[in-house]
């Protein structure tokens, strides 16, 4: 009975922590002046409120460069006075990596400053950012309040490009989605590769180009192989030193392609695939057994349609 | 109306395991819809209804895309099946197709657009006119059938109409079944300014000529729809032929 008590006490301090919408922001260093916020390895749910992206920040000599925004109003704001614990140098330029509702539905508290992104993701956020953002409000509740979608401002571009005193290399490649910014912070050789990148979570691919996306791997692998590179931040999962993240999810696209192309040869449909157990290497790969479920709705389609035309 | 059997003698006629058995229900909708009374008025009037785990009903419980969830019905242990209604009860337009497996076993998969959360039905009915309903919920987050088909994007579409791939499997695990897609833009209705546009009809016949199964297609059935079936022992090509509501034909030849 008193341990009954206690754990009912539990799970109502549990909630009560829940309840009062903190993110629990801390800054982690990932090289001299960069700094990332490490999201959970999980799905969007009411506890975690979305926290489940990785977003970054890099202090250059006359501001600060944020990598990605976050998946609320409160996630951006309390980013926001997370960075100013760290520096009380402004915001220069807030980077969408790509157009997915994790990574940018903090642009709100941002909306004073500069907000760059890929033409495709500025398109992707005006059309898609309030379907999106509903998702996000049916999936993580009240930590989304007051959550709009703020489009970015400026169009980047692949290249070098100077902020606040910094050298950014913007490599634009795609894949995950139809624009993926990867930015290199050139002076500290940390290499931001947006959701390119999964490290110890299953990828989602809800726009993904499985083909384009592996080749956007490859291009990434040679990155780290330079000289001056030292870490590798993905956009979702932990920080590496090195080219590990980049070979899982290659490791997990490889095997997904693979099986919906034999199931679809072997005459299997949807629901068949759906009952299938993952593989022992995925198995404890934490939400593979949703975003495996997913993908087969993404992608399954048109390895059918493949499969049906004889190709 | 008076049942015709007792549930028991039913489970005794048809040498139904006792968890089965004790599944059988005459009345209580297992899945607990509001709307269950106003379906059973509108597709089974009258008829004795017998809630029957016989009658599998699979889909995925949360659907990651609402235009095209798969369904797949399989009554094949239920003997004397002359049709097989398919419905779901929250959707916009519920009834999603029939089916009569005249020469084929009482399977059939497909996929079909969802509104919102909801049963999905199959009503079979057997040759002494009781229903055997079977079901499953599937959640989703809607938007199935009020968002326009890719193809009203696209007039690529236009091109391949009613052009059919297929294809039989006669070995493996998954020997005897046939599975194919129509390209069809398969529009509801429901969108301002774009007509219902949907496959009506489709005839599967053996090299014989003799019927295998007719489908009879409406709204919900999700945009360029595959189906799959199961033939059971794969005896030469199999011909696909029907027709759209604007009367546009197709007929295609799938070869073993």
């Amino acid at each position: 009975m008193k341990r009954l008590f206690a754990s009912l006490l539990l799970l109502a301090c549990g909630q009560l922590a829940a309840q009062d919408f903190d993110y629990r922001l801390s800054a982690t260093p990932v090289a001299r002046d960069v700094y990332a916020f490490i999201g959970k390895t999980e799905d969007f749910d009411t506890v975690n409120g979305g926290n489940i992206v990785n977003t970054a920040f890099i202090v250059a000599p006359q501001g600060v460069i944020v990598i990605d925004s976050g998946p609320s109003l409160r996630y951006g704001q309390q980013m926001r006075q997370a960075i100013g614990r760290v520096t009380d140098k402004p915001v220069a330029l807030v980077i969408n990596t790509h157009h997915h509702p994790d990574h940018f539905l903090g642009n709100q508290a941002y909306a004073d400053v500069p907000i760059g992104a890929l033409a495709d993701t500025r398109l992707g956020i005006t059309s898609d950012g309030n379907a999106f953002a509903e998702n996000l409000f049916r999936m993580s509740g009240d930590w989304m309040k007051g959550t709009e979608v703020q489009a970015p401002t400026r169009t980047l571009q692949a290249g070098e490009l100077e902020v606040a005193g910094r050298k950014l290399r913007l490599i634009a490649l795609d894949g995950h989605t139809g624009a993926d910014l990867v930015v290199l912070d050139v002076v500290s050789g940390v290499l931001f590769a947006g959701d390119l990148a999964f490290n110890g979570r299953a990828p989602t691919t809800p726009h993904a180009d499985v083909a384009h996306w592996l080749a956007a791997l490859d291009r990434l692998e040679a990155l780290t192989r330079d000289s001056g590179f030292t870490a590798l931040v993905p956009g979702h999962g932990a920080v590496t030193r090195d080219a590990a993240p980049l070979r899982q999810t290659r490791a997990w696209l490889n095997w997904l392609t693979q099986t919906l192309r034999d199931a679809a040869r072997d005459g299997l449909d949807m629901n068949d695939l759906l009952a299938r157990p993952l593989p022992p290497q995925f198995a404890e790969l934490p939400v593979a057994a949703s975003e495996y479920r997913r993908s087969v709705g993404h992608l399954f389609p048109a390895a059918e349609q493949a499969a049906l035309e004889g190709k | 109306m008076k049942y015709p059997l007792t549930i028991a003698a039913i489970a005794l006629a048809a040498l139904m395991p006792p968890a089965e058995a004790a599944a059988l229900k005459e009345n209580g909708d297992p899945l607990d819809s509001a709307r269950w009374g106003e379906m059973a008025k509108t597709f089974l009037a009258g008829a004795p209804v017998l809630f029957d785990p016989r009658v599998k009903v699979i889909a995925p419980s949360t659907a990651e895309n609402p235009m095209q969830v798969p369904v797949t019905v399989d009554a094949t242990a239920l003997p004397g099946i002359v049709e097989v209604v398919v419905f779901a009860d929250f959707n916009p337009i519920v009834q999603v197709l029939r089916f009569f497996p005249e020469g084929a076993p009482a399977y059939l998969g497909f996929r079909v657009k969802l509104q919102q959360s909801t049963p999905v039905r199959a009503a079979v009915r057997t040759g002494d006119g009781v229903w055997h309903v079977g079901g499953t919920w599937v959640n989703t987050v809607g938007g199935g059938c009020t968002a326009p088909s890719a193809a009203a994007a696209s007039p690529e579409w236009q091109k391949r109409l009613n052009e059919v791939s297929g294809r039989q499997w006669s070995e493996g695990p998954n020997a005897g079944r046939v599975r194919l897609r129509i390209v069809h833009p398969m529009d509801t209705g429901l969108i301002a300014g774009t007509p219902a546009f949907h496959i009506e009809e489709i005839n599967f016949t053996d090299a014989a000529g003799k019927r295998l199964m007719r489908v009879q297609t409406y709204e919900p059935v999700s945009e360029n729809p595959v189906f799959t079936l199961n033939r059971g022992v794969v005896d030469g090509p199999l011909e696909a032929s029907g027709r759209d509501n604007n009367g546009n034909l197709f007929k295609a030849r799938i070869a073993p």
